[in-house]
């Protein structure tokens, strides 16, 4: 008896070693002027990592065999901006990836014009390589700074509907993608209507100061988290936030439509919880400033 | 001959401290220049090149100016005025570089060509300044020909030990207390002071006794 449990244990063992050693392929590397990108597959499921060889850097992955399918909750919890706003013209995402959230929102909605920014040419081309990122004439992507391209956008008058910020990993924070300044300057691009998401982090002393800063320029805002990884989404609007009514009725109308990307929108609407409920912050923290962004140290 | 002693024992020391203080205040300048820069033109890695240029640059043309102006009546109160003219010319980084980025920013489409004039708008005159305290502190330490290199080293060690600490803690603990307008004008008003101070002591000293030393070796 105790034998067959030896016999099972050592067969489990070593099937839990190879599916570890074996599965996982490096099928492209590069350093960047920014980073190491590593593209690896594991099985079905292949992923792009920023610097070291952990599942933690993962920034984005897909599914080889169904490629619609996202498999990142925060990929999943951004589209609960789409509850705060009726069929986005103007899409602006800050933070390229794979391009899966530039390649979702092109399916949903065909008619809109998405434009990426992403600071690292290597990263779009690995995009395009490996993670079947398509640009056409409604979806572009462009090398820039996300900062400077706020900045040179309000130069230029342009306006989106829905800003979406997923610059930060969890390596490095760019510090001037969180002040008070260029959160104005973004808001200052959005039309009337218009909302902006952002994928950051719901832990260490920063979310306090995030947290201010976000309010001080917005107003209050929805938090909305799982309980499954330290990601959160900051989700805001230029004018009103719109009620949990307003925002469940478009819950089920849109639902359907995100079933085929394993998105639930009624699932994403209950974790959503507004800052004028719940400010979990001390009312005295400051404000991060293009003077006082000390993001990466406040992060540790 | 006493009344040298009774100088020396203050002045190189207080030299030394002066050196120190500009080496410190350099770098942490240095190092809040990408933190100024970066929401105009971005944290990519042209804006260190911009930056270091620019640094490298202006000091290197500090260092044949100091070279010079050390040629012609050295004196502690000349050197006091460096320093002030560097604390003063430091000044307009904190309170214009916004509206001169702006200027820059609009004109300049390219943020690699962006960061490098705006670097040369705000660093390029107080490093200039700032580069003319090494070669000049050289001068006023130097009494013996076979000492002059065991003084130069002695200089270079203090004040790129000065730099070393005003990189490490401008980046590790300034920046996590401070604004950086506020440190800007900090280091702006020790340099300054020092100035003032360089100055003032000049004055206690005997005039002649100076014309002397500096005749002793020339």
């Amino acid at each position: 008896m105790n034998r067959i449990y030896i016999v099972t244990f050592a067969v489990f063992l070593l099937n839990a070693v190879c599916a570890n050693s074996i599965a996982a392929e490096v099928i492209h590397q590069e350093r960047s002027l920014y980073r190491n990108i590593l593209v690896e597959d594991q099985g079905d499921l292949r992923c792009l990592k920023f610097n070291v060889k952990t599942s933690k850097s993962n920034q984005s992955c897909l599914y080889k065999s169904d490629p619609q399918h996202l498999v990142f909750n925060y990929t999943k919890l951004l589209f609960s901006g789409l509850l705060l706003i009726d069929d986005p013209k103007n899409i602006l995402i800050i933070g390229l990836g794979g391009g899966t959230m530039s390649n979702t929102l092109h399916q949903i909605y065909p008619q809109s014009n998405i434009t990426n920014v992403e600071i690292d040419p290597a990263v779009i081309k690995v995009a395009r390589q490996y993670f079947g990122f398509f640009e056409n004439q409604r979806v572009t992507s462009v090398v820039q700074d996300g900062r400077i391209f706020i900045k040179r956008a309000v130069l230029k008058k342009q306006q989106y509907d829905w800003i979406i910020l997923d610059a930060f990993n969890g390596d490095y924070i760019p510090e001037h993608l969180l002040t008070q300044e260029f959160l104005q300057e973004a808001k200052s691009i959005l039309t009337p209507n218009g909302i902006l998401s952002a994928n950051t982090f719901s832990v260490s002393s920063l979310y306090a100061h995030e947290s201010a800063t976000y309010k001080k320029v917005f107003g209050d805002f929805y938090n909305v988290r799982n309980n499954k990884n330290s990601n959160r989404i900051i989700l805001t609007a230029k004018e009103k936030l719109p009620s949990s009514e307003v925002i469940t009725e478009r819950a089920k109308q849109l639902h359907n439509k995100l079933i085929p990307y394993y998105i639930n929108l009624f699932e994403i609407s209950k974790q959503m919880t507004s800052t004028s409920m719940n400010q979990d912050w001390p009312e005295k923290t400051k404000l991060l400033t293009d003077q006082f962004s000390p993001a990466n140290l406040l992060n540790n | 001959m006493t009344d040298h002693q009774v100088q020396a024992s203050w002045k190189n020391p207080f030299i030394y401290l002066l050196a120190f203080c500009s080496g410190f205040c350099i770098m942490g300048i240095e190092l809040l220049g990408g933190r100024i820069l970066a929401p105009f033109f971005g944290s990519s890695v042209h804006i260190w090149g911009s930056i270091i240029t620019v640094f490298m640059l202006s000091l290197s043309f500090g260092y044949l100016a100091g070279g010079k102006l050390s040629t012609h009546n050295a004196s502690l109160k000349r050197y006091g005025i460096i320093f002030l003219f560097a604390g003063i010319t430091i000044l307009p980084v904190a309170f214009w570089s916004t509206s001169i980025m702006e200027v820059i920013f609009v004109n300049v489409e390219d943020s690699r060509y962006g960061s490098l004039l705006a670097s040369c708008a705000l660093f390029f005159i107080p490093t200039i300044i700032l580069g003319m305290i090494s070669p000049y502190s050289v001068r006023l330490l130097v009494t013996d020909k076979d000492k002059s290199g065991q003084v130069a080293g002695k200089l270079y060690f203090v004040s790129t030990l000065g730099s070393a600490l005003g990189t490490i803690i401008t980046s590790f603990y300034f920046v996590l207390f401070f604004e950086v307008n506020n440190i800007i004008i900090v280091f702006s008003s020790v340099l300054a002071v020092l100035g003032v101070i360089a100055i003032v002591l000049n004055k206690s000293i005997n005039p002649l006794s100076i014309n002397t030393v500096g005749t002793v070796h020339e």
